[in-house]
C-alpha cells in the first residue's frame, strides 16, 4: 500500500444509508410475514434484499476502485484490519451464546428436569439423557445425527479449505497469480461442497431421522448452531469468490490485499467454529 | 500517523472537490463528518429523550393515585416497556456516541474517525432500529408490554406481545449492529488515529471510558441479539429453548439476557464517569486527582461487570453456591466505583472552585451516583433483595444511576461543550434554573419510591393498594416539575444555536480549559474539519497527577 499518500477520509456516502434502507425494509417484511402477511411481507423482503445486494455491490465496488488506485494509505489498511478483527469478535460471542445454551441446556436444564423433586411430582418417567427432546417429548420420536459420515467428511473438506486459503495466500505473496487463483477455486469449491452437504444431511434429517427444528432441545440446539454455521459458511464462500474474481481481474499486491485477509481471517474463523460444532454437537 | 488529510467525495467524475458539507438537507442524510454524525446523533437522542419523558408523564399520571385513571393495564405496560427501551437505546446510548462522535477525534488530535463511511451507517441503522421499534405503536395489538427484558413465557404469550415481538426483536437486532459499527468505529479511531504525541496514558479520561466502553458494546450487544433471536424461534420456529417441555429452561433466557444487560448499564454510566471526570477538573482549576487510578478503576468496573449477572436473578432460583459467589462478587464493585467517586472528590479539594451550569450538574451526579451505588450495594446481598426485588425500590435505584447519574452529566456536557461547538454562549441564568429545578425534583420523583419499595409495592403495576397513595402522589408530583423542567433544556439548545446571549466565546471558553484537553485548543467554534494535520504538543494538565 502506498506510504505516501494522507489518510483517506471520505465524504458524501450514499451506499449506508441505502444499505439501511434495504435492510429495514427486509426486516420489516418478514416481521409481516410472521405475523400472518403472505403477501405484503415476502414483498418488502424480496425488494429490501434486492436493495441491500445493490448496496452491496455498489460500496464493495466503489472501495475496491478506491483501494486499487492507491488512495489507502497505511494506517487505512490498519483501520480496515481492525474493524474485520472486532467484527470477527463479536461474530464469536454470537457464537458462544448458542454454544453456552447447548452446556447450559445440557449439564443444567436437562438434569433438574430429569431429577429431583421435578422428576418425582411432575414427569416422573422422564429420563435426563442426552439427546433429548424433553419430557414433553416435543417434536416426536427422532434420530439424533450422528458424527461419522457427512459430519466427519464435512470436517475434512473444511480443514483442507482452509490449507488452500492459505496455499493462495502465499501464491499472492509470492507474485504467483496463478497459485493464488487456484488456490481460491479450490477453496470456493470446497466451501460450497460443505453448504452442499449439509443440506443432503438436513433434508435426510426432515425426511428419514424425524429430526426437525422442532425436536426439543436437541433439535433446537442441533439446528440453530449448524444452521447459523452453514449461513456462514455461504456468506463466506461469496466473499471468497468475489476475493477470486477480483484476483482474476489481477487485483492486489503482495503488500496491499486487505480484502484478501480480510476474507481469509473470516473463512478460518468459520473454520475454527466447525470443529467446536463437529466436537461439542456431534461427537459428545 | 499521517501529516495531511487527503479529502475525496465518492463521486470520482465530480471535477471540483468540495470540501465543505453538502448543500441543504442531503448534507445530514450522505455525510461522513465526525461532527455532523454527532450532531444527529446528539439531536436524536434528545428527541427521544422526550419521547421517552412523555411515556413516563403517563406513567406518572396514572399512578397519581390508585385505581385505573386514564390508561388500560396492557397499555400501562407498554408504557413502562417502551419508556425503557426508548430512554435506554434511543436516548441515553445514543446521547453518549453522539459525544464520542464529536469529541474523540478532536481530544486526539484526529482528523476525523477512523471509518467515516460506516459512522454514517451506525447511525442511520439506528433510526431504522427506533423506527421499527416505534412502529409496533401504531399496531392494533399494542407496543410490547412484557417489560424491557422479555422475559419469557411472558414474552411469548398471545396477549402480552400480540403483534410486536418480531418488530421487537428486529429492531434489537438493528440496534446491535449500530451499537457493534459504532464501537468497531471508536475503538479503530483511538487506536489508530491518535496524535502522535499522545500516548495511551495521555488520553482524556473521557477517550479512556469511551475505549473500554466499546469493548464492552462488542462483547455483549451479540449475546442481547443471540436472545431475542432464541425468543423469536421459539415463538415462529417451534424451537424448544426456553420451553421446559421439550427440554429447555426459561430461566436460561434471564441468565443470557443479564449476561448481556449488565455490562449494558455500565455502556450507560462508564461514559458518564469520563464526562465528569472532564469537566470537574476544568472547574476545580486542578489536575484530575488520580488520573491512572481512574483508568484502571474503568477497566476493572469493565470487567467485574462480566461476572456479576445473575444478582438481577437471586429470586428466580439458583443454587446456594451461585447466590453467594454473585453477591460477593457484585460487591466488590463498590471497591473501584469508590475509588472513583473519592477522586472527583479530591479533586475539587481545595481548588478554586466555580459553580457554573455544567459544574453543578457534575457535582450533583457525584452526590446522587453516590446515593444510587449504595441501594445498589444494598440489593447486592441476596437475602435482603428478596425482600426488594421487583419493587419501586429497584425502580428508585436505578432510575439514581441513571437521571442524576447519566441525564444529569448529559445535561452538563451540553452546556459544557455547546459553547465550543457553537462558538455562542448559552444562557447561564436559565442553565442555573434548569439545574436547580432538575436537582430538586428528581429527587422528589425518585426518592419516595425507596419508601413505597420498601414497604412492598410492586413495580409494573398500574393500580395499587391504598396505603400507598401518597407517596405516589409526591412522586408524580416530582415527576411533573422535573419533565417540564427539561424543556428549559430544550429551549437553551435551541437558542444557543441560534447565537445565545450575543457573547462569542473564545477558544477556551472556560478558563485554563486548554491545559486540559485539545478541543480547547481549536477555535470556537470549531470548523468543519479540525486537526487536518495533527498537533505537535498534547496538554497534559489531566494527567499531572501521575506523571
Amino acid at each position: 500500500m502506498s506510504t505516501n499518500v494522507a489518510y483517506y477520509i471520505p465524504h458524501k456516502a450514499t451506499w449506508p444509508v441505502i444499505g439501511t434502507a434495504g435492510l429495514v425494509t427486509m426486516l420489516a417484511g418478514f416481521a409481516n410475514y410472521l405475523n400472518g402477511s403472505s403477501s405484503v411481507g415476502p414483498a418488502f423482503m424480496v425488494a429490501g434484499l434486492v436493495v441491500f445486494v445493490i448496496m452491496l455491490v455498489g460500496w464493495f465496488t466503489l472501495q475496491a476502485h478506491e483501494s486499487e488506485t492507491g488512495m489507502y494509505n497505511h494506517d487505512v489498511g490498519i483501520s480496515y484490519r481492525m474493524g474485520m478483527m472486532w467484527f470477527i469478535f463479536s461474530e464469536i460471542i454470537f457464537f458462544a451464546v448458542f454454544f453456552s445454551t447447548l452446556w447450559y441446556t445440557r449439564n443444567l436444564s436437562v438434569q433438574w428436569l430429569g431429577s429431583g423433586v421435578t422428576k418425582e411430582l411432575l414427569h416422573s418417567a422422564y429420563q435426563a439423557t442426552w439427546p433429548t427432546n424433553g419430557p414433553g417429548a416435543v417434536g416426536g420420536k427422532f434420530e439424533p445425527m450422528s458424527a461419522w459420515g457427512l459430519p466427519f467428511l464435512n470436517t475434512l473438506i473444511l480443514l483442507s479449505s482452509g490449507v488452500s486459503c492459505t496455499w493462495a495466500h502465499h501464491g499472492l505473496l509470492a507474485k504467483n497469480r496463478d497459485q493464488l487463483i487456484k488456490g481460491l477455486i479450490v477453496t470456493v469449491a470446497l466451501g460450497f461442497l460443505f453448504v452442499m452437504f449439509q443440506a443432503f444431511e438436513y433434508h435426510e434429517a426432515y425426511t428419514e431421522m424425524g429430526l426437525t427444528l422442532g425436536s426439543g432441545v436437541y433439535g433446537s440446539t442441533f439446528f440453530m448452531l449448524t444452521g447459523f454455521h452453514g449461513f456462514h459458511v455461504c456468506v463466506g464462500a461469496i466473499i471468497l469468490s468475489v476475493v477470486l474474481f477480483r484476483s482474476w481481474k489481477g487485483h492486489f499486491q503482495p503488500e496491499n490485499h486487505f480484502a484478501f485477509e480480510a476474507a481469509a481471517w473470516y473463512w478460518h474463523f468459520v473454520d475454527v467454529v466447525w470443529l467446536g460444532l463437529f466436537v461439542f454437537v456431534y461427537l459428545l | 500517523m499521517s501529516a495531511v488529510v487527503a479529502e475525496h467525495d465518492d463521486h470520482h467524475a465530480d471535477e471540483h472537490h468540495d470540501h465543505g458539507p453538502a448543500k441543504g438537507l442531503l448534507r445530514w442524510i450522505i455525510t461522513t463528518n465526525h461532527k455532523d454524525i454527532g450532531t444527529l446523533y446528539l439531536l436524536f437522542a434528545l428527541a427521544m429523550f422526550f419521547v421517552g419523558g412523555a411515556m413516563a408523564m403517563v406513567i406518572r399520571a396514572e399512578l397519581f393515585e390508585p385505581g385505573l385513571q386514564f390508561v388500560d393495564p396492557a397499555f400501562f405496560n407498554s408504557m413502562t416497556t417502551m419508556h425503557a427501551l426508548v430512554m435506554v437505546f434511543g436516548a441515553v446510548m445514543p446521547a453518549f456516541v453522539g459525544l464520542a462522535n464529536w469529541q474523540i477525534p478532536m481530544m486526539i488530535g484526529a482528523p476525523d474517525m477512523a471509518l467515516p463511511r460506516m459512522n454514517n451507517m451506525s447511525f442511520w441503522l439506528l433510526v431504522a432500529g427506533v423506527l421499527l421499534l416505534a412502529s409496533t405503536l401504531l399496531m392494533e395489538t399494542g407496543a410490547p408490554n412484557a417489560g424491557w427484558t422479555f422475559y419469557p413465557p411472558l414474552v411469548l404469550q398471545p396477549i402480552t406481545v400480540g403483534k410486536a415481538l418480531p418488530f421487537a426483536v428486529f429492531a434489537v437486532h438493528l440496534l446491535g449492529i449500530s451499537s457493534i459499527m459504532g464501537a468497531i468505529n471508536i475503538i479503530a479511531t483511538i487506536f489508530n488515529m491518535r496524535a502522535p504525541s499522545m500516548k495511551m496514558m495521555d488520553m482524556p479520561l473521557f477517550v479512556w471510558t469511551w475505549l473500554i466502553t466499546a469493548f464492552l458494546l462488542i462483547a455483549v450487544m451479540p449475546v442481547f441479539a443471540g436472545a431475542v433471536t432464541m425468543l423469536l424461534t421459539d415463538k415462529f420456529f417451534h424451537t424448544s429453548f426456553f420451553n421446559a417441555a421439550g427440554g429447555g429452561d426459561p430461566v436460561l433466557y434471564q441468565h443470557i439476557f443479564w449476561f448481556f444487560g449488565h455490562p449494558e448499564v455500565y455502556i450507560m454510566i462508564l461514559p458518564t464517569f469520563g464526562v465528569a471526570s472532564t469537566i470537574i477538573p476544568v472547574f476545580a482549576r486542578k489536575p484530575l486527582f488520580g488520573y491512572s487510578s481512574m483508568v484502571w478503576a474503568t477497566g476493572s468496573i469493565a470487567f467485574f461487570s462480566f461476572i456479576v449477572w445473575a444478582h438481577h436473578m437471586f429470586t428466580v432460583g439458583m443454587p446456594m453456591a451461585g447466590e453467594l459467589y454473585f453477591m460477593y462478587a457484585t460487591m466488590i464493585i463498590a471497591v473501584p466505583t469508590g475509588v472513583k467517586v473519592f477522586n472527583w472528590t479530591a479533586t475539587m479539594w481545595k481548588g478554586a472552585m466555580t459553580f457554573e451550569t455544567p459544574m453543578l450538574f457534575s457535582i450533583a451526579f457525584v452526590v446522587l451516583f453516590t446515593m444510587g451505588g449504595l441501594t445498589g450495594l444494598m440489593m447486592a446481598l441476596a437475602p435482603l433483595d428478596f425482600q426488594y426485588h421487583d419493587t419501586y425500590f429497584i425502580v428508585a435505584h436505578f432510575h439514581y444511576t441513571l437521571v442524576p447519574a447519566s441525564i444529569f452529566i448529559l445535561m452538563a456536557a451540553g452546556y459544557f461543550w455547546l459553547p465550543k461547538w457553537t462558538g455562542n454562549m448559552y444562557n447561564e441564568k436559565i442553565g442555573q434554573l434548569h439545574f436547580w429545578l432538575s436537582a430538586i425534583s428528581v429527587n422528589i420523583l425518585f426518592f419516595p419510591q425507596h419508601f413505597l419499595g420498601l414497604a412492598g409495592m410492586p413495580r409494573r403495576i398500574p393500580d395499587y393498594a391504598i396505603q400507598f397513595a401518597d407517596w405516589n402522589m409526591v412522586s408524580s408530583i416530582g415527576g411533573f416539575i422535573f419533565g417540564l423542567s427539561q424543556l428549559l433544556f430544550l429551549y437553551i439548545v435551541i437558542d444557543t444555536i441560534r447565537g445565545g446571549t450575543g457573547e462569542k466565546v473564545t477558544a477556551e471558553v472556560w478558563e485554563g480549559s486548554s491545559n486540559h484537553s485539545l478541543e480547547w485548543t481549536l477555535p470556537s467554534p470549531v470548523p468543519y474539519h479540525t486537526w487536518t494535520t495533527p498537533p505537535a504538543v498534547v496538554p497534559t494538565e489531566h494527567v499531572l497527577d501521575s506523571h
